[in-house]
């Protein structure tokens, strides 16, 4: 097993996911809300507790992708035009946690954790 | 334009320095450019599809689809340049040595020069599909601002195609040998850290519970999403905030590929002295 594991890391990885994790094992997620149009978040001030996961559903409704994207909540991820995006964010700390839209720096939003 | 540049640059970039390592490694092989131009030229169309697709992409595996393709394309590409390695402890000597017995090498050395353009693939389509995105934004978008916007990514794009020049030269001022030994470092963390983005897409997806406390942050230090942290992250896997699982793939993948460099490597010298 050991020896499998160095020659295959990605594997073993792969392999250890599906022994350790289903998405429906994670813990109940907090859900918000946010939509994105004529390049604005709505609502661009958002909030949840402290040290619950949180899915972020973001839907573009604008002609054009839109990357939906966090330094301090470590995400990254492109919705396309007319779409939606589902962005998980393991559970924090209370603060304040600043996003925006990579591809229009104008667009910002917060998340204040309680 | 200054943030169309900026945008595209900071795509382009990992794709300059990881191409800029390719063309370093596979100096002295012959048909190299074809094979890098390939898998260049395979990587911006596949980008131009994966753009294309990006919505159903991301509806699949509920809402993952995103994740979960990155994940499993950084997996090809760790496994390509491991096996490249392991390829280069096995003929690196002969190669090394030039000339002697090249025919060989050739006709073996296009297997691994398909590994890296695949590697090279990879790497183009990650960052090219975002590029592909924003500027198809820029371009449906107002007419007016929409060229000044294109000539930014023009330059972009340009200043990125500069970082893959700057880090092939700068890599080709290393004289053979000293390169050899430098550019399987190269690759071996490149390898490593690939390993630990696919983990931290994983992460993302929710398919990696397990494992997930953050180990350290070093956001202070060096943030990630400075220019030094980017480059830090291509080539070595840097991340200011790693988690355990993350820590274990990049370590397993270290570790994997010395083993097996060691193995294939003194499997040839066994064989060698057979031969001899």
């Amino acid at each position: 097993m050991l020896n499998t594991m160095k020659k295959f890391p990605f594997a073993a990885v792969c392999a250890i996911t599906m022994l350790s994790a289903s998405p429906s094992s994670a813990q109940q997620a907090i859900e918000i809300q946010v939509s994105y149009s004529s390049g604005q978040f709505q609502p661009s001030e958002v909030r949840a507790p402290a040290d619950k996961p949180i899915t972020f559903r973001v839907k573009n409704l604008d002609g054009k992708a839109m990357e939906f994207e966090s330094k301090s909540l470590r995400v990254e991820k492109v919705v396309a035009a007319n779409s939606e995006g589902v962005i998980n964010v393991r559970a924090l700390k209370p603060g304040r946690y600043e996003f925006y839209d990579d591809f229009n720096e104008k667009a910002r939003g917060a998340l204040t954790v309680q | 334009m200054l943030a169309a540049l900026i945008i595209v640059f900071r795509e382009v970039f990992e794709a300059g320095l990881i191409i800029g390592i390719v063309l370093a490694v596979t100096g002295s092989v012959p048909h190299r450019n074809r094979w890098i131009g390939g898998g260049v030229l395979a990587g911006a169309l596949a980008a131009c599809l994966v753009a294309a697709f990006a919505g159903a992409l991301s509806r699949l595996f509920a809402g993952m689809g995103q994740e979960l393709f990155n994940a499993s394309i950084l997996g090809i590409a760790v496994v390509m340049l491991t096996w490249h390695n392991v390829w280069m402890a096995q003929h690196g000597r002969e190669m090394a040595g030039e000339m002697r017995a090249i025919g060989k090498a050739v006709a073996d050395g296009t297997k691994s020069l398909l590994a890296l353009a695949v590697v090279v693939g990879v790497a183009v389509l990650r960052e090219g599909s975002e590029v592909a995105l924003f500027l198809y934004g820029v371009v449906t978008s107002d007419g007016g601002s929409a060229s000044s916007l294109a000539i930014g990514g023009a330059i972009g794009l340009a200043l990125g195609a500069g970082v893959c020049l700057l880090t092939y030269f700068g890599l080709m001022r290393i004289p053979p040998r000293p390169l050899f030994a430098t550019t399987t470092a190269l690759i071996t963390l490149l390898a490593a850290g690939m390993a630990a983005q696919a983990v931290a897409f994983l992460e993302r997806a929710n398919w990696l519970t397990s494992l997930d406390t953050v180990v350290w942050d070093s956001t202070w230090l060096l943030s990630e999403t400075s220019i030094g942290g980017r480059a830090l992250h291509t080539l070595i896997g840097y991340t200011d905030q790693p988690t355990q699982m993350q820590l274990l793939a990049y370590v397993a993948v270290l570790v994997g590929t010395f083993m097996l460099m060691r193995l294939s490597g003194s499997q040839h010298s066994h064989r060698a002295v057979a031969a001899g």
